[in-house]
């Protein structure tokens, strides 16, 4: 509530400032956060007098904004469920979704710990509890302890598809409120295992190589991700109202123009051009026809 | 003219008293409404069905049940009363296992129709699909859905809100997440917090007590996340290796932190207490020749025992309720605690960090509203604690 009127006081704001320029609003996923910023401050460089305002709260805040018509672009670090899109159809919004970039997620251990290498298999028996002790994978008779993201975030959720099949994290699991806090646990318990965007490794964490197949083993980074070696990578998602294309399109046409791409590269994330992830659905735009009548009060630009 | 002011603010103070309980009593009302829709809500996923091999006779599957099997946790229909067959289970993202893209087409509008052929030909398998994907004429049996029900919420041992095809909402290990970490932080505060009470009251020279009181109301002004960031860096660690700890996140750090916190109102509510001490109750014992630590034990403690009580329920009420220290510190592992060096999770830090994408509306959500009920109606009881000890305490004094 007080987010919302936070954004109706920028907005006005802006408005009075710049002219009434109807400002794009972008909100969602915190993954994507960063990214956007950016990405909205390179293109407002160009495009002077647009204007956009971009605000983080989780990937189902994002989605739930976009129902409710107080944002004009959701981001999602998930595709949008089942039940989210049944609500979209019953609010007449036809949503359309688009690839802006590809994540890695990097497991991460202790410095201290010997282990260089894990298989899908053993890290799925690692998070779902079935193996408790680092003597079974290779490593020093000490427990493993096991930190993953809240149970609603957007990274949960896919490493969770992508790595444990769909299937569940045992009950005991250390569940923390934010990738740096994963971090600094990580960096202060021996047997601590965990996993967190490719962006935010750092030398104080250990990075495990992964393989899916039990054979090839790669270490996670920007290379061996987009050539699609290493696979635990996932999209990250714009959805938007198809009826408000032409507003937004503009900005979407900028990042996934050569120029965005290169800068996505630049904070860590992999851009979509180079692609072919092995782990991530690299399901294409949907495009249902496009729907060109735009409210008139939507695109006032002097 | 002065009257007519007089007039305009009596009117003003008496809006903005209704206005503000009509507010309350709306988002009392709102937060009631959106939990008790949790049960209302079915145990498998909006939108989907979980499809049977028509020759399987099973028809019901608990929530647990439906983790087990997806889980590949229970293997055979054996265990779920059904013939000795091994289970096979069947998501949506599964499809590109079993046929090609040409075999579902452009627009995956034969995608029903091939799971439908499917189940029909594997009598073991579970499909978890949408329901508008199966074809109408399809000979399948279907899981019989049902609605969540209190028992499996509030003595439920299982908290997995998101786990599909079923969520598992059992509440029970955050309801004594919170008690037992509350319970510790209020053991820790207490010795500590009625000590400096009294040293503050009776026996620091008014200069120290100049300088200790602003101090102590100063740990009130700390953002709790700050506290929760010190306890991540400071205590958790330091436990580690005191406990010799494989895990340094735990209810004891969240107590210590909680207790921290709460030291605040149980001192300044404990020693404005004593110092309210009738005058006269003091001199009479001093003047029947108690000494100063008699009268202090004796007199001054006993009398102002009742306010001393309610500074402390208030403590509590504040480590209850308390989300962000705790949330960074307690490791929010959703298993009923045995002891307090093990993780836990507390209603607070659950809300906390989960309805920021919890989809609006969804089970999920309104579980989490639920949780806020059950937080509401432990502040309350606290808070009518308050009101009882207190108006006691009036009527000792009269």
């Amino acid at each position: 509530m007080v987010n919302r009127k936070k954004i109706l006081i920028s907005v006005f704001a802006i408005m009075t400032a710049c002219g009434f320029i109807q400002a794009q609003r972008i909100k969602g996923s915190d993954t994507l956060l960063p990214l956007t910023q950016a990405l909205a401050e390179m293109y407002l460089s160009e495009y002077r007098d647009s204007s956009i305002i971009v605000t983080g709260g989780g990937s189902g805040v994002g989605i739930a904004a976009l129902m409710e018509n107080t944002t004009d672009i959701a981001m999602a670090s998930r595709r949008v469920k089942f039940s989210e899109k049944m609500s979209f159809a019953k609010s007449g919004l036809e949503i359309k979704e688009v690839i802006v970039a590809y994540d890695a997620l990097a497991v991460v251990v202790n410095p201290a710990n010997p282990v260089k290498e894990l298989t899908r298999k053993q890290l799925e028996a690692i998070f779902r509890g079935k193996i408790t002790n680092w003597k079974d994978v290779g490593g020093e008779d000490r427990k493993i302890v096991v930190y993953s993201r809240e149970t609603s975030s957007g990274t949960y959720e896919f490493f969770k598809e992508s790595v444990l099949e769909n299937k569940n994290y045992m009950s005991s699991i250390l569940s923390m409120p934010a990738t740096g806090a994963i971090i600094q646990s990580v960096r202060q318990t021996k047997g601590a295992i965990g996993y967190i965007g490719l962006a935010y490794l750092n030398p104080y964490v250990k990075a495990l190589s992964v393989s899916y197949d039990g054979k090839a083993f790669y270490a996670p980074s920007v290379e061996t991700a987009a050539e699609g070696l290493y696979p635990i990578v996932r999209p990250l998602y714009y959805y938007y109202d198809s009826r408000k294309e032409p507003f937004v399109g503009s900005f979407i046409t900028y990042i996934l123009s050569p120029k965005g791409q290169a800068s996505v590269l630049e904070q860590g994330f992999i851009p979509v051009g180079k692609e072919k992830p092995a782990g991530g659905n690299n399901v294409a735009t949907k495009e249902n026809g496009l729907n060109s009548e735009v409210d008139g009060e939507e695109v006032v630009r002097p | 003219m002065r009257k007519l002011v007089e007039k305009g603010v009596k009117w003003l103070l008496t809006l903005s008293g209704f206005v503000t309980s009509l507010v309350i009593l709306l988002i009392i009302g709102f937060l009631f409404t959106e939990g008790a829709g949790l049960f209302r809500k079915k145990i498998i996923e909006e939108g989907y069905v979980l499809a049977l091999n028509k020759e399987n006779p099973v028809r019901t599957m608990t929530a647990e049940q439906i983790k087990a099997v997806f889980d590949e946790d229970v293997t055979s229909w054996k265990d779920l009363g059904g013939p000795d067959l091994a289970i096979t289970t069947f998501r949506l993202e599964d499809v590109e296992k079993y046929f090609t893209e040409e075999e579902l087409g452009a627009q995956y509008e034969y995608a029903g129709e091939k799971i439908a052929a499917l189940v029909d030909a594997n009598p073991g398998m579970v499909a978890f699909v949408p329901e508008s994907m199966i074809p109408e004429n399809a000979e399948l049996n279907f899981i019989e859905d049902s609605n969540i029900s209190p028992k499996d919420v509030f003595v439920g041992a299982e908290w997995f809100p998101t786990a599909t095809p079923s969520s598992l909402f059992g509440m029970w290990p955050l309801l004594a997440g919170t008690l037992w970490v509350s319970f510790f932080a209020i053991l820790f505060a207490l010795p500590f917090g009625l000590s400096i009470a009294i040293y503050m009251a009776e026996i620091a020279p008014s200069k120290v007590r100049d300088v200790f009181k602003p101090l102590i109301e100063l740990l009130n002004g700390i953002p709790s996340v700050v506290y929760g960031f010190f306890g991540l860096t400071i205590i958790v660690p330091l436990l580690q290796q005191v406990f010799g700890l494989p895990v340094g996140e735990s209810g004891l750090a969240g107590s210590i932190v909680l207790a921290i916190m709460a030291l605040p109102t149980i001192v300044t509510v404990a020693e404005d207490a004593m110092r309210n001490c009738p005058r006269s109750l003091r001199e009479a014992s001093l003047a029947l020749g108690a000494s100063k630590w008699q009268t202090v034990s004796k007199v001054v403690i006993p009398s102002s025992m009742s306010s001393i009580a309610s500074g402390i329920v208030l403590g509590i009420g504040r480590a209850v309720g308390e989300t962000m220290a705790v949330l960074m510190v307690t490791g929010n592992a959703a298993v009923i605690p045995h002891s307090i060096l093990e993780p836990l999770r507390t209603i607070p830090a659950t809300i906390a960090a989960e309805l920021g994408e919890a989809p609006a509306g969804g089970a999920h959500y309104q579980a989490l509203f639920m949780l806020g009920v059950i937080l509401f109606f432990i502040t309350f009881f606290i808070n009518l604690c308050v009101e009882y000890i207190s108006s006691r305490n009036k009527a000792k004094n009269r």
